[in-house]
This record gives C-alpha cells, sequence and structure tokens, in this order.
C-alpha cells in the first residue's frame, strides 16, 4: 500500500526535494475526493489550504452577474492551485470547481506556515517552487490579456 | 561533416504566369464561427485545381475590390475543390463573406513553401494551432492522417478564444474520438458548460504526449503565440531545427518581386510562409522590421 508521503514525493511539485522536508509536508498533508460539479474552495471564503491535482481537472472561475461562472483556467494533474493562504486577507479570490472526478492532496496553511518559520530553509525551499509557478501564472495570464486571437481589421 | 538541415518544402510554380488570377466558381460557402467562414471553389477553366502542398496560400481576387493571400486549407489529396478559411476583418475578406453559390472569383496561386510533412515520417509530429491558424494546418493533418502508420504520436493542441471561436468542431471531435491521435483543446476562456481546458496554448505543450528527441512540431498562428509556443516547445526539449512556423505578412504580388512581405532578407511569400524556428528566429523579435 503506498503511504502518504510516497504520493506526496510522487507529485512533481516536489520533485527533488530533500527526504526531511517531504516528512515535513507530509505532515500536514491529507487526500480529498470530490466528485464532478463540486467545490473544492469557493470565493471569499478563508483559505486555509493549498492543493496538488492528483487526478481530474479543476476549473477556476469568478461569478460574473448575468453572465454566471466564468472559468479562466483549468488546472491538470500534476499541477498546484492556490496561494491565497501565504498572504492577508487570507481569503480565496476565485472558486475551484470539479470538472471531473477530482483526487487532491490538501495541504493545510497553518502547519505549513509554523514549520517555514521554523526552519528557514524549508520555507525558502517551498517559497521557489510556489515562486515559479506564481511567475508561470503571471506570463500565461499576461498574454491571455493580450487576447491574442481577437480579430483586428 | 555537417548535416544540412531540411528547410520548408519548396514547391515550383504551377501556372505560367503567376501574375493572371484564374476563374473559379463558389459552391459552397460555411460559417465556421461567428467571424470565420470557409469558401469551396471549383475551376472554371478546367476540372483539377493545380496541385497544392500542405501550408501554400493562395492570392484570392473579388474582382473590383481587391486581391488577398488566404492559406488553402482543404485536402491535398482532393483536386476537384479547393477551400479557403478566412475572417471577415478587412474590405476584402468582408465582401467575400458574402459570395453566394456561383458567384465567380479569381485565384492565383499556389504560392509559397510547404510544411515538411514528408521529413516528418518516422517522427512524432506535434501541431500546435492558435485561432485561425489552424486553416493552414489542416492540409498538413490530411496529409499524415493519410499516411498514419508512418509517424509515430500525432498530436494536436489548438487554442482558441472562447468555445465559441473553436475552429472546424466537427472535425476535431472526429479527430479527438480517433484512437491514433492525441487532440487537446483549450480556450482562453469559457462559461459553465464547456468542458475541457481553459487557459493558453503553451500550457498544453508541458502535458502533451510526444517524445522531444524524435518530434517535429508545425506551429501557426498569431506570431506572439508561436514566440511563445516555440518557447515551451524548446523547454521540453525539442530543437528549433525541427519546429516550423508559418509567417503572415503584407504578400501583395506572391512571387518575391515586390517587397511588401520582406522579413530581413526573406520575402515570406517566396521563401516561406513556413520557415525552420531557428532560422527566423532572430527575425522575430526585431521591432525595426
Amino acid at each position: 500500500m503506498k503511504t502518504l508521503e510516497s504520493i506526496v514525493a510522487q507529485h512533481p511539485f516536489f520533485n527533488g526535494l530533500a527526504q526531511p522536508y517531504l516528512t515535513l509536508i507530509t505532515g500536514c498533508a491529507s487526500n480529498v475526493v470530490i466528485k464532478p460539479g463540486e467545490l473544492l474552495f469557493r470565493e471569499g471564503e478563508e483559505a486555509t489550504q493549498f492543493f496538488t491535482i492528483r487526478t481530474g481537472i479543476l476549473k477556476l472561475g469568478v461569478l460574473v452577474p448575468g453572465q454566471g461562472e466564468i472559468v479562466f483556467q483549468t488546472i491538470h494533474e500534476g499541477e498546484i492551485v492556490g496561494w491565497s493562504w501565504m498572504f492577508p486577507p487570507y481569503r480565496w479570490h476565485f472558486t475551484g470547481r470539479a470538472a471531473t472526478e477530482l483526487r487532491v492532496l490538501a495541504f493545510d496553511a497553518r502547519c505549513l506556515l509554523q514549520k517555514c518559520e521554523a526552519d528557514s530553509g524549508f520555507g525558502y525551499e517551498f517559497m521557489k517552487r510556489f515562486s515559479r509557478i506564481m511567475m508561470e501564472r503571471i506570463q500565461a495570464t499576461r498574454l491571455q490579456l493580450i487576447d491574442m486571437y481577437q480579430t483586428r481589421g | 561533416m555537417a548535416t544540412r538541415l531540411p528547410e520548408a518544402a519548396s514547391v515550383t510554380f504551377s501556372h505560367p504566369d503567376p501574375m493572371v488570377p484564374h476563374l473559379y466558381r463558389v459552391l459552397r460557402t460555411r460559417w465556421d464561427t461567428g467571424d470565420t467562414f470557409s469558401l469551396e471553389l471549383t475551376p472554371e477553366q478546367s476540372a483539377d485545381i493545380p496541385q497544392f502542398e500542405a501550408g501554400q496560400f493562395n492570392m484570392v481576387y473579388i474582382y473590383g475590390v481587391g486581391e488577398i493571400p488566404i492559406s488553402i486549407s482543404g485536402d491535398p489529396a482532393r483536386r476537384d475543390t479547393l477551400i479557403h478559411t478566412t475572417r471577415a476583418v478587412g474590405t476584402v475578406t468582408r465582401v467575400m463573406s458574402k459570395l453566394k453559390v456561383d458567384d465567380l472569383l479569381g485565384v492565383r496561386g499556389p504560392f509559397g513553401s510547404a510544411w515538411p510533412v514528408e521529413t516528418g515520417r518516422g517522427k512524432d509530429m506535434i501541431i500546435v494551432a492558435g485561432g485561425i491558424g489552424l486553416a493552414p494546418l489542416r492540409p498538413a493533418m490530411y496529409r499524415i492522417l493519410a499516411h498514419r502508420e508512418d509517424y509515430g504520436r500525432v498530436v494536436l493542441l489548438y487554442g482558441a478564444r472562447t468555445p465559441a471561436d473553436v475552429l472546424y468542431r466537427k472535425e476535431l471531435e472526429q479527430w479527438r474520438s480517433q484512437f491514433d491521435l492525441d487532440v487537446f483543446v483549450t480556450v482562453d476562456r469559457a462559461t459553465g458548460n464547456w468542458r475541457g481546458s481553459v487557459g493558453l496554448v503553451t500550457q498544453l505543450i508541458g502535458r502533451a504526449p510526444f517524445d522531444p528527441m524524435n518530434a517535429m512540431a508545425m506551429v501557426c498562428g498569431p506570431e506572439v503565440m508561436m514566440r511563445f509556443t516555440t518557447m515551451e516547445l524548446k523547454k521540453r526539449g525539442i530543437s528549433g531545427d525541427h519546429i516550423y512556423v508559418s509567417l503572415e505578412r503584407n504578400m501583395k504580388c506572391a512571387i518575391g518581386l515586390c517587397g511588401h512581405c520582406q522579413v530581413g532578407s526573406l520575402f515570406v511569400c517566396k521563401d516561406g510562409p513556413v520557415f525552420r524556428h531557428s532560422r527566423v528566429e532572430p527575425l522575430l523579435t526585431k521591432w525595426e522590421i
């Protein structure tokens, strides 16, 4: 049977992470399964976790009056979602809804923040990994803002 | 000894005078999306259309209005009809979008270089299209599918603005249902009933199944999309020598005489529109040209 630590270690986000850090992170992790259409988190609610996607697809969206939920990104297997837990006001900015059955690892924010504060080496490693993801998402967002497929006469 | 890298496939003119348009009659018209339409044309003066290769373009002339370059989007194996897909965005294309069955127009071509589909035999083929960039790549898909057993994995990555802007939807669904093709479609934004991916087409590259050491990529779409797509393909390990892009410039004569489409020392109409990426990469980020 697979241990939780081996499941954590298999996720690309944790590739190459030193064993002691993997053990630290696993101490904050739990397995979550949700059905298609169910919410993983909702805009405005307190953000107490982040998630790594094991299988399935998560839709990230925002409710626009008159238009319903506008989806601006899907998060897939091997990716991560959520950094609202890192900065005040610690609330989700968007809604995460399962597009398919979703298996994720949920990481408790308070548990992780305490470990980051207590071990600056761990905290630095963790923040480096998050920063890379943030940079990639910002770059993708900028390209989406260009609206490059728009018709120009 | 250094090995000479294959350029995009070069093609010779099939008409005696490439500046003379030939009469074509509209057989069918179809709106593919809200602003994009396809015309199916048949030649008036001969039974067959000139042989063309995937990636080539024609100069299409609406008499009394003007002439524009449009990629050929039909099957190169079919000689009875010519298919062009374009957006109704300018003076010529707006008039073109209102053409009806049996209307006449002029066609010169085919012109330009082609996707190196033959060179890709034995390799994984990665086709990346953005928006209407799927139209010039569709003939390459037809060519590959006609000789499917000659290729490794065939992966089509397609990005559109919204689900309503997805081109050739039925064909994409048909390709996606085939067991020997990997088709991924993504849109920049969607409403709740869209079940596919949302995000940039570049984000599909990381999870696309192919062997970068034995792959060839063909990319077509807005130039900024191609720049970032090639960056991602290289991150996955495909060399710029095995990535091909199709450039779009203001083509007028289509035979490399007038200079309207010149980029650096290249004429897009004659040397392109399909180029090996490593050949044009330095030109794509030069503001001056």
